[in-house]
């Protein structure tokens, strides 16, 4: 009898929770207990203070519902900023491993450990960290560049970002409920596939970037209906600025390569929940396609993060240097070039599957070719500077270490682009200090530039010089240290994800390193004791002009930071650098004649439904079957529910118009005054 | 987007519309939808694509000529061309207005999609029933994927079709609605091209093969 009532409790345990149990916290490992402790004692204090102050009816009303593209927007580079701290604890600890493990000692990191740290690394550093930030970086400025009051479809950009911050939440939860992929950052089967990889990590994998590459392709399709639809009268598609040129292209890539990622994660979570044999080693199924379907989004991928800091670069060295941009038609083309070759490069990433000479010449030479719209680009941002009255602020210091240290990593590259010299350095340390190089060096860099440049323009007062001087020569010396080294040993012949080491004679090139990872540590400490001191500042930072660096296109023409509606009159477009044209040929301010404007309603759709999609996505990987029943069945009801509700947009009131932009005439005036 | 620009020479240049109305909502979502369709298309082709390498990867198992019944996919594939002409008619009627005729033609594609999508879960039982499971052999797994990919599509087009008939049912064919329509009108057409696509690639295809 009580067996029988036991056998019930257990099919019953098993259907509620899966194969979650208290086996899957990690009790038994001291380095996690202490992450988890602290974390815990962090979102306790983090929850007891919003509640002490009251903020999380404000949190919600005009932040987590919001549709305003520029809220969004920050809330996009904060899950950046945030994610990038943890993607960067793992480096840390990388560096710290492989700097210990010689002479016979095993580092600090078990090896199931290590190779989680190294995969959740590299998937946190490219869909949670980069990804993040650019997004957020085109939702805010592409509208206020067009002269747009917001995107195309609102609420499906709120969407979008809290599927993001989904995805994000997931792979968080797997540093303590279960674990992570031990497999790399792309999951290569077989080894990812259930023979090899039984436990939940590879289902957190699949389901993070599942739930957070939904949120991706359907921002992506915003932004390009956003920018070919709701351009402001005059701006034809030669007059975008080039950051909405590149955010275009990027956004194209975007959608032209999730849904390669989905569909081939879709394969191997069949081959993992079904029992499929797409990439098995047996009954007919075919490993190396998955290396090459992952790949064909992966390669654009790495334009899609790497093209809107190209934006990022144009709009600052023009800005800085005081002039138009130089070349600004081959900028475009050389942009569109870059877009179209991004797909078809993607085999380079595995010349070594022996696809033969011919495929080979192929890709390495179409590699090679992608280098010259690249370089065409940096020599129109040297022409740009040439005879130019450069001022030397945050964003064009930022800028100029791109330009010496992005030059660098394009070159080894090149080199790596020639498959002879892949087949020596393929999976090397090399490899990783050239992509290091040009992702750091590149988007890294780009996004601190962008950060430095448009913070006044989002919160009204500049960033402190000084913290920010700190922060760049700790990190572009920091960066050389910590890759430098790594570009030697991969020389020499060392191989990426290594845990332990044998020849005690490497041991100097991986402490250098690591003193690098600690130089760029101490970079990132600045950048946040930057932005604390600024805000502590703030009132000495002040814009008042919406027009801190004298720059040249239509987001500086409003207030810092912007209202709500961002423009009281939709622009009117004449010229490239449209404000620049403005403030040469006489614009004024319009005072009055002031009227309703029109904008979507606020909702909080968007994230209850991303919440039931990554409960949904948590139920999945711990084969918690009646529990995702539920949360799809809610999933559904939900978006169906939502499309009952057809009143989206109000007016903001033309008296709150009218006080709007009363404030800032004043503000304008007090600054002529003094 | 309608204002006029001024570009006379002379005359001080215009930098903002003064008098501008409302837009429309709904301006970007053709485009838009369209931009999905197209993600959504890839994701196809990569099936496809899949289908191409895997397809005669039978493991000793059964292959095309052992399982499709081409008379079974003949009737299913004109179930869903026949909802594609109704759903055709649906969209003329809607745009003379007509309510009722509009939820009729709507409810007889509904109808041949179901029809379209119990042949074909009668077909997975049939070949799973004979050992052809999915798990059998590569081009079995890439075949159930295609094709119950497609099915699926097709479900939630036949869920949206149903919320569609609710919506137009309280809330009559207003800009809105109509807008939707539209839209459900260019996926259901477009599941239709994906399936000329399976039927040729896939069934016509794998039985010459």
């Amino acid at each position: 009898m009580s067996d029988t009532a036991a056998l019930a409790n257990t099919g019953l345990a098993k259907l509620i929770f899966g194969r979650l149990s208290f086996e899957s916290l990690p009790f038994h490992e001291p380095i996690l207990i202490a992450t988890f402790a602290g974390v815990c004692l962090g979102g306790l204090a983090l929850v007891a203070g919003l509640t002490y102050f009251r903020l999380w009816g404000y949190l919600w009303k005009e932040w987590f519902t919001s549709v305003d593209h520029k809220k969004i927007g920050i809330m996009y580079m904060v899950l950046g900023l945030v994610m990038f701290l943890r993607g960067f604890a793992d480096a840390l600890m990388m560096r710290a491993q492989q700097a210990m493990a010689f002479n016979g000692s095993e580092g600090f990191l078990p090896a199931h450990h290590y190779d989680q740290v190294f995969t959740a690394h590299g998937v946190i550093m490219i869909f949670f960290v980069a990804m993040p930030f650019v997004t957020g970086l085109m939702n805010y400025i592409v509208p206020l560049q067009i002269g747009a009051r917001d995107v195309s479809f609102p609420f499906l950009n709120n969407f979008s970002f809290w599927m993001t911050t989904g995805g994000a939440i997931l792979v968080m939860i797997s540093l303590f409920v279960g674990e992570f992929a031990k497999t790399g950052w792309l999951a290569y089967p077989p080894l990812s596939n259930l023979g090899y990889s039984p436990d939940v990590g590879v289902d957190y994998y699949i389901w993070a970037l599942q739930v957070a590459g939904v949120g991706t392709t359907l921002s992506g399709i915003n932004l390009i209906a956003t920018i070919v639809k709701m351009r402001c009268p005059g701006m034809t598609m030669m007059k975008m600025p080039v950051f909405t040129w590149t955010s275009l292209c990027t956004n194209v890539l975007i959608v032209a390569s999730f849904p390669v990622l989905t569909a081939c994660l879709v394969l191997l979570s069949l081959d993992r929940y079904v029992g499929t044999n797409f990439f098995t080693n047996d009954l007919g199924g075919n490993p190396m396609m998955y290396v090459n379907l992952i790949w064909i989004w992966g390669h654009p991928e790495v334009y899609i993060l790497v093209l809107p800091v190209f934006g990022v670069f144009s709009e600052v060295t023009s800005t800085f240097s005081g002039k138009k941009l130089f070349g600004y038609t081959s900028m475009v083309y050389a942009t569109i070039v870059i877009t179209i070759l991004s797909y078809l490069v993607w085999l380079h990433h595995f010349f070594t599957m022996g696809s033969g000479a011919s495929v080979n010449s192929f890709f390495g030479i179409t590699t090679m070719i992608i280098s010259i719209p690249t370089g065409a680009k940096i020599f129109n941002w040297l022409f740009t500077m040439y005879r130019g009255r450069i001022r030397f602020e945050l964003p064009m210091m930022w800028t100029i270490a791109f330009m010496l240290t992005f030059v660098i990593g394009g070159m080894t590259g090149v080199l790596l682009a020639v498959p002879p010299a892949d087949f020596v350095l393929h999976n090397s340390l090399f490899l990783i200090a050239h992509f290091h190089n040009v992702i750091i060096g590149g988007v890294v860099f780009g996004v601190f530039a962008a950060i430095n440049f448009w913070f006044p323009k989002a919160f009204g007062f500049k960033l402190n010089r000084f913290w920010g001087l700190v922060s760049f020569w700790c990190w572009v010396p920091g960066f050389w240290l910590a890759f430098a080294p790594l570009y030697v040993l991969g020389l020499m012949g060392v191989t990426r994800r290594l845990r332990v080491f044998d020849d005690p004679s490497l041991q100097i090139w991986f402490v250098l390193a690591a003193l690098g990872a600690l130089l760029i540590a101490a970079g990132i400490g600045a950048l946040l004791v930057q932005i604390a001191y600024s805000i502590w500042k703030r009132n000495e930072l002040r814009d008042t002009t919406g027009d801190p660096w004298n720059a040249r296109t239509l987001e500086w023409a409003t207030s810092s930071p912007p209202p709500d509606y961002n423009f009281a009159f939709t622009p009117v477009v004449h010229d490239n650098d449209a404000w620049y044209d403005m403030k040469s040929r006489g614009y004024q301010r319009p005072l009055q004649g002031f009227k309703p404007i029109h904008m979507p309603k606020n909702t909080g759709a968007g994230i209850i439904l991303s919440a039931f999609a990554t409960a949904l996505g948590f139920a999945l990987i711990w084969y918690m079957w009646l529990f995702a029943a539920v949360c799809f069945t809610a999933l559904v009801a939900g978006a169906i529910y939502h499309t009952f509700n057809y009143k989206r947009d109000f007016h903001i009131p033309v008296d709150q118009v009218i006080n709007t932009e009363a404030e800032r005439t004043k503000l304008l005036s007090a600054q002529v005054v003094s | 987007m309608s204002a006029p620009i001024q570009t006379i020479s002379g005359a001080a240049p215009v930098f903002y519309v003064v008098d501008e109305h409302d837009h429309p909502p709904g301006g970007s979502t053709m485009l838009g939808f369209w931009l999905y369709l197209m993600s959504d298309c890839l994701i196809f082709a990569m099936l496809f694509a899949t289908f191409g390498v895997l397809g005669t990867s039978y493991a000793a198992g059964p292959g095309p000529k052992d399982l499709f019944d081409l008379k079974l996919v003949a009737i299913n594939t004109a179930m869903l061309l026949f909802s594609s002409i109704t759903y055709g008619f649906a969209m003329l009627e809607m745009m003379k207005g007509r309510v009722k005729s509009t939820q009729m033609w709507l409810a007889i594609t509904g109808l041949f999609g179901l029809a379209f999508l119990c042949i074909e879960l009668y077909e997975f039982h049939h070949m799973i029933h004979e050992g052809a499971g999915p798990w059998r052999s590569a081009f079995l797994s890439s075949f159930f994927t295609l094709v119950g990919t497609h099915g699926l599509h097709v479900t939630f087009g036949i869920i949206w079709l149903v919320t569609l008939m609710v919506q137009v049912a309280k809330f009559g064919l207003i800009e809105a609605n109509q807008r939707r329509l539209m839209c459900l009108s260019m996926f259901w057409h477009f599941l239709d091209v994906v399936w000329i696509g399976v039927f040729t690639f896939v069934y016509l295809m794998g039985v010459l093969r």
